[in-house]
């Protein structure tokens, strides 16, 4: 897992997993369809990736298309740098 | 009867403004394929009638929906109504067991179902038992879908087209689902004069005109649908779709409101607090918006506050009110919300279509200033729940002098302006982003999971005046599982806004003397 996936992981875990067993959340784990993340998450999700990348989310990417799995989201993310 | 049937805010509109846009679908691609006249939308649902009847459906049967919120599903809605049927709106978020579970609960003749969730649909039906045929829209944007369902239906020859049935007034117009305690969702049945009713005490307070243009934002199995779609029809405004995924995105939707030049908004409180902390409001120009409605749940007051300072101009008005009577009492929010004030605003007086009183739980009327049940009766109350017949008795009570009421299992206080004050759930209720989450049914997915041996679920406030569902597990032995795999479950069973928040497991969960789960002591907990 790389550096980026890494902090994403650690991060979900810590606000919307607590007490879970990391090896649980995989990179392909579905986070917003598998119930994980749901849309007020999301946001705050976003709102981390802004401040910890310093990239900027678009409204219409906040979604399930562009963020569902850790590996999504490093990918997505590595895009806007 | 009030104005006639409930499609007559759609045909007097047709009459009347026969070019005027009546529909708009706020997301679509092309702003040019996404809207429908009032001639068209009437004409599109006779064809929806026509086919309905030739299909069999037969005055007093249901029909369902089953597609994403567009001009189809307004014209689909229409034509139901206007073959003397009720529509019964199904959540397309929702999994397709629980809405299968729906619409074979309440038999329904046909019903109208985008392709997309055709398959696990037709897999859930068939388990239930002998299903009837579907029409499929292969796609839904514009009414286009809607047509060529119906022109496949056809085939070589169109329906014959014979005039709507004209419904007598407790006819039923729709049967909405709501969470039920047992575990199985409910069937509220409302009928024309309920509907219209209801949407005469709108035009009354609301002043909605030509002019307005108006959101739909909730989903159309949603009662604040009902608002939306006919007091919009009805005066002759246009109605602005506002689809499920976009209607979760606060600053999509911030645009949506400027761009689309919204007057009239309708919406549960909590997306008005998203809409306040993440829609960035102050980069638009929201001046078109002259009313701001809210139901569903309590509107914390510095989230009230807050969203006033962006958006000072609208009128702001609290509507309560359970799907078995849609919206029984109102509060204008009288100016600004005062800097410190904490307490949550009245839920306010009786609509003039209802009358209310609060009872004790021996049936006994309460003095002013006492709390007790709040109570219903009038033209707005539900006929009843579909074939429930001890659970719809348990839910009215009659008085001395022989008058039906509702009970709507809040609790409230008259203050002595005459405005009441809800004080909380008689039962183990909850809202959730407006929605009704009975925990009880969330307790019973719950122990359809083959490692959970006890399931206990709570609301808990939280610190924005909302609550948060907290699941207590005991699971059998050596069988614990992970919460990803729990949350997966519950999003499978459950729509999203009943998976808990939190889970906590234990060996065995704890008991009162009478041997039931103790969930004082659950609450307790740290």
């Amino acid at each position: 897992m790389t550096p980026i996936t890494n902090t994403i992981k650690d991060f979900i875990l810590k606000e919307f997993l607590p007490g879970e067993n990391p090896d649980e959340l995989t990179e392909t784990t579905p986070l917003i369809s598998g119930g994980i993340l749901d849309s007020l998450a999301t946001l705050k999700l976003v709102a981390f990736l802004e401040e910890q990348f310093k990239i900027t989310v678009e409204a219409h990417e906040a979604d399930v298309e562009h963020l569902n799995t850790l590996s999504d989201i490093a990918k997505f993310v590595q895009s806007k740098r | 009867m009030a104005a006639g049937p409930l499609f007559s805010t759609l045909d007097d509109s047709a009459a009347r403004h026969p070019d005027k846009i009546a529909v708009e679908e706020a997301a679509s691609a092309d702003p040019a394929l996404a809207a429908i006249t009032f001639r068209d939308l009437a004409s599109l649902s006779e064809r929806a009638r026509d086919s309905l009847r030739r299909l069999g459906v037969r005055p007093g049967d249901r029909v369902g929906l089953y597609m994403r919120k567009s001009i189809d599903g307004v014209a689909a809605i229409f034509g139901i109504l206007k073959a003397g049927a009720a529509y019964v709106p199904v959540d397309p978020g929702a999994p397709p067991a629980r809405n299968a579970f729906i619409l074979n609960d309440c038999s329904v003749r046909t019903a109208l179902v985008e392709r997309r969730f055709e398959e696990r649909f037709r897999n859930e039906l068939e388990a239930l038992g002998p299903i009837p045929s579907l029409i499929i829209l292969d796609d839904v944007g514009g009414g286009r879908g809607l047509r060529a369902a119906l022109d496949r239906e056809d085939g070589r020859d169109r329906a014959p087209a014979e005039p709507s049935s004209g419904p007598s007034p407790d006819d039923l117009a729709y049967i909405l689902y709501t969470s039920g305690s047992t575990g199985k969702p409910k069937g509220v049945m409302l009928s024309h004069r309920n509907a219209m009713s209801f949407v005469d005490w709108c035009s009354e307070v609301f002043a909605v005109t030509a002019a307005d243009r108006c959101s739909s934002h909730a989903p159309f199995h949603f009662d604040l649908s009902v608002l939306d779609i006919y007091l919009s029809l009805k005066h002759g405004a246009t109605l602005v779709l506002i689809g499920e995924e976009v209607g979760k995105e606060p600053m999509r939707l911030a645009q949506i409101i400027a761009e689309r030049h919204l007057s009239v908004w309708y919406s549960a409180p909590s997306i008005l607090s998203f809409l306040t902390q993440y829609g960035n409001l102050d980069r638009h120009d929201l001046s078109a918006l002259r009313l701001v409605l809210f139901a569903g749940e309590v509107f914390p007051v510095k989230l009230l506050r807050a969203l006033q300072q962006v958006l000072p101009a609208p009128r702001y008005f609290n509507l309560y009110g359970p799907t078995e009577t849609n919206v029984c009492t109102y509060y204008e929010i009288p100016g600004r919300v005062p800097d410190d004030r904490t307490d949550p605003y009245p839920i306010g007086t009786a609509c003039s279509h209802l009358r209310t009183k609060v009872f004790e739980p021996d049936g006994a009327a309460v003095p002013v200033g006492q709390e007790g049940e709040l109570c219903v009766t009038g033209a707005g109350v539900m006929q009843g729940y579909w074939n429930l017949p001890e659970q719809t008795a348990r839910a009215f009570l009659r008085d001395p002098d022989g008058t039906r009421w509702y009970r709507t299992g809040d609790i409230v206080v008259e203050a002595p302006d005459g405005n009441y004050i809800f004080m909380g759930r008689r039962d183990r209720m909850v809202k959730r982003r407006g929605y009704r989450v009975e925990l009880g049914e969330i307790e019973s997915s719950l122990y359809r999971h083959p490692a959970i041996r006890e399931a206990a679920v709570i609301a808990l406030p939280d610190a924005e005046g909302g609550v948060r569902i907290k699941a207590f597990l005991s699971c059998r032995e050596g069988k614990r599982p992970s919460l990803i795999e729990l949350k997966g479950f519950c999003a499978a069973n459950l729509p999203a806004y009943m998976i808990p928040d939190l889970f906590a497991f234990d060996d065995a969960l704890p008991k009162t003397s009478t041997d039931k789960i103790d969930y004082q002591r659950l609450k307790e907990l740290p």
